[in-house]
């Protein structure tokens, strides 16, 4: 064996290598989608009301808001990203409860006292402080505090309002309508109502984190428990170990010791594919999932078009060795347009394409890419280093 | 071992069979679609999605039982296993579905959401404008690459296999009800990319004869190019559908959709590779009243019939 041959080989191998460094342990290394790990993904857009057009600053602040929202329900490793003009992108990973999530997210929040009039007194402009807590007679409540001048304006309406009822409302509906006794300068109130302790927790935390400039619509929500998730992840691992069984066994069946080579390709092939997708830290889906179990299909058809090429130059009584060299050089060109298209296609469904569906379009892509390589380098080393030890006979 | 020895069939004279097969099955598609259109999926329409697993079995007459007292009883209800659900309804909002996840526990069983999708009509119409624009882009993209390494005439029959594969398997789906959701959407786009692989192979292979077999007929040497390429290119398409049909049979419900898309794809573009796009050439080269290279010297020796 000569130097180069040496070199080649050996680059294979710190390819296979450096893949098996970045992906391996692989429940640490690869990033898994909402619809692998459970999760909400959700897309609000805001709306103009006619108090509230949206502008840009509105849809900044109530960005804003909904982060100290999802913060305060503990989600760990949120995404929360404005989308164009109007839209805000919400990825909530493990999310338990993703009804009130939502629920929590989108509410505008708008707390106002009004009078008998109905005219607005005061807003939950001024609040610096809201928890939930429980009465005498173990209710819950939900306590409020103003800061300065939010107790001057709330004294101001209670003192103008004393023996009248000064109703709460949250969004336009009432929470209770309490009869104002005297005056209340310190800037405290407590809101009852019919709150379950959950309920009034969920208020005083919409109070707390203050409320949206405009209002704000829920356009998208998926989300999938994290059981399914992983009910996902063990259906696409065993589809994809049935399809890659097959396909070796198929290639062992039909090209005997070229099989056998095309199988180790293949294998190599995996491993950069996986090795690729932490490398690059792409986020793995289900449809992400498919995309790799398809590529195993596709993986070996350049290697089947290098094949049926060498047999036919064998036929043509040509050496083994000439054969091969071949072989590779006409069907590269074949096997370079096939898979030039097939990303042509992936790119157009990256591009346009969303969530776990751009998963899809990346492990196709990469798959492409890394089969390519297997089939191509990989397969020749090896049927190199071989065609010296066996004949055409025993290996085709 | 060599499945087709000796090959040589011929395609070239089967051509008409071949054409009102496909023109069949596509017309069959399209009088299911005029009369019954698409069954687009939420992604496209909105619309609200639970998959729902209850610890008890349950039967799909009493979960419509419930729906229909939210006036919901015209839902799909799709059963998976005796205790999973897939419900399809019109878009509701979150304190909807809480009612009637809190009324399924009262009077059937304790359902765990799976998996819950609520989607409004306005991302279906971003959507439905996203993958045409997918596919246009697809379809330019592919025409251009085609045109850029054959010739023009090579890239137009390539992009009509193709939409004839598109039109089976978008007829079929019409046909046997089934949903478009955006995952298959990404099938076609898939089927878009690699069925032109096949039809590439045997064009490369034509080419090939062209350049090296000037003597004989057009017409010959096409069949002779699918012939000669026929077992790859029927392997290749075998290697690509077995992980696609263990993907149909293991991967679970949310891709079963998607592998049968690709499945039929698969199919219905290896059949026109071999028999339609090659051939379509020949018709080309009539109406256009081309004489194509090797053609002109044996312009007197017709094909047998």
């Amino acid at each position: 064996m000569n130097w180069t041959k040496t070199l080649r080989v050996a680059s294979v191998f710190i390819v296979i290598f450096v893949a098996l460094l970045l992906s391996l342990p692989l429940n640490e290394k690869i990033n898994l989608g909402l619809d692998l790990q459970g999760g909400s993904h959700i897309i609000l857009e805001c709306v103009d009301t006619p108090n509230a057009p949206v502008d840009n600053d509105a849809v900044n602040r109530a960005l804003e808001i909904i982060r100290n929202r999802i913060d305060q329900l503990g989600v760990s490793e949120p995404v929360i990203q404005r989308q164009g003009l109007r839209r805000i992108l919400v990825q909530l990973p493990g999310v338990e409860d993703p009804e009130t999530a939502a629920e929590i997210i989108g509410k505008t929040a708008l707390l106002e006292f009004k009078n008998e009039d109905g005219e607005t007194q005061l807003t939950g402009a001024h609040l610096i402080n809201a928890k939930a807590s429980f009465d005498q007679f173990s209710r819950s409540i939900v306590l409020i505090e103003f800061d300065k001048d939010g107790a001057k304006e709330f004294g101001e309406a209670t003192k103008n309002n004393v023996g009248k009822i000064l109703s709460i409302t949250l969004d336009g509906k009432e929470i209770t309508h309490p009869r104002v006794e005297e005056p209340i300068l310190n800037g405290k109130a407590e809101i009852t109502g019919s709150f379950t302790v959950d309920s009034a927790k969920q208020l005083a935390l919409l109070l707390r984190s203050g409320a949206l400039p405009v209002k704000v619509e829920i356009l998208e929500n998926r989300s999938v428990g994290p059981t399914l998730g992983r009910d996902s992840i063990t259906k696409g691992i065993r589809a994809g170990i049935a399809g890659l069984i097959i396909i070796l066994i198929f290639m062992l069946i039909y090209y005997k010791g070229f099989g056998l080579i095309a199988d180790f390709a293949l294998v190599v092939c995996m491993i950069l594919i996986v090795g690729a997708l932490a490398g690059l830290k792409a986020t793995l889906t289900l449809p992400g999932i498919a995309g790799i179990i398809l590529t195993i299909g596709m993986a070996v058809d350049a290697n089947i078009l290098i094949f049926e090429r060498i047999k036919e130059e064998l036929k043509l009584e040509k050496t083994f060795r000439a054969s091969i060299d071949a072989g590779f050089n006409k069907a590269f060109r074949s096997i370079l347009d096939a898979n030039v298209t097939t990303l042509i296609a992936a790119i157009a469904l990256f591009y346009f394409g969303s969530g776990p569906i751009k998963g899809f379009a990346v492990t196709l892509s990469v798959g492409i890419l890394a089969s390519m390589f297997t089939a191509i380098v990989v397969t020749k080393i090896v049927l190199e280093l071989v065609t010296n030890k066996f004949s055409s006979k025993t290996l085709l | 071992m060599d499945l087709f020895k000796d090959k040589n069939f011929n395609f070239i004279k089967n051509r008409k069979i071949a054409y009102t097969i496909s023109a069949v099955i596509i017309l069959v598609g399209l009088i299911s679609f005029i009369f019954h259109g698409f069954n687009f999926g939420i992604d496209f329409i909105g619309g609200t999605l639970l998959q729902l697993r209850f610890d008890k079995s349950v039967s799909t007459a009493e979960i419509r039982k419930v729906l229909g007292e939210f006036n919901l009883s015209q839902s799909t209800i799709q059963k998976l296993s005796e205790n999973e659900f897939v419900i399809r309804t019109e878009n509701i909002d979150s304190e909807k579905r809480k009612e009637i996840l809190s009324v399924l526990k009262e009077k059937l069983a304790n359902p765990e959401v799976l998996r819950m999708e609520a989607v409004g009509p306005v991302i279906g119409e971003d959507l439905k404008r996203l993958s045409l624009y997918a596919l246009f882009f697809a379809f330019i993209g592919i025409i251009l690459y085609v045109t850029l390494r054959f010739e023009f005439k090579f890239s137009i029959v390539s992009i009509l296999a193709l939409l004839h594969d598109c039109l089976i398997v978008l007829g079929i789906f019409s046909l046997l009800r089934k949903e478009i959701t955006i995952q298959v959407v990404a099938a076609i786009l898939t089927i878009i990319g690699y069925s032109v692989n096949n039809t590439i192979i045997i064009l490369d292979r034509l080419r090939e004869n062209i350049k090296f077999k000037t003597r004989d007929i057009f017409e010959n040497l096409i069949n002779l190019s699918i012939n000669q390429t026929l077992t790859r290119t029927i392997f290749t398409t075998l290697t690509t559908i077995f992980p696609i049909l263990t993907l149909y049979f293991f991967g679970g419900i949310i891709l079963s959709d998607f592998a049968l898309a690709l499945l039929l794809g698969m199919v219905a573009g290896t059949y026109s590779s071999v028999f339609i796009s090659s051939p379509l050439l020949i018709e080309w080269n009539k109406i256009f009243k081309v004489h194509q290279k090797g053609l002109k010297i044996n312009e007197k020796k017709k094909v047998e019939k």
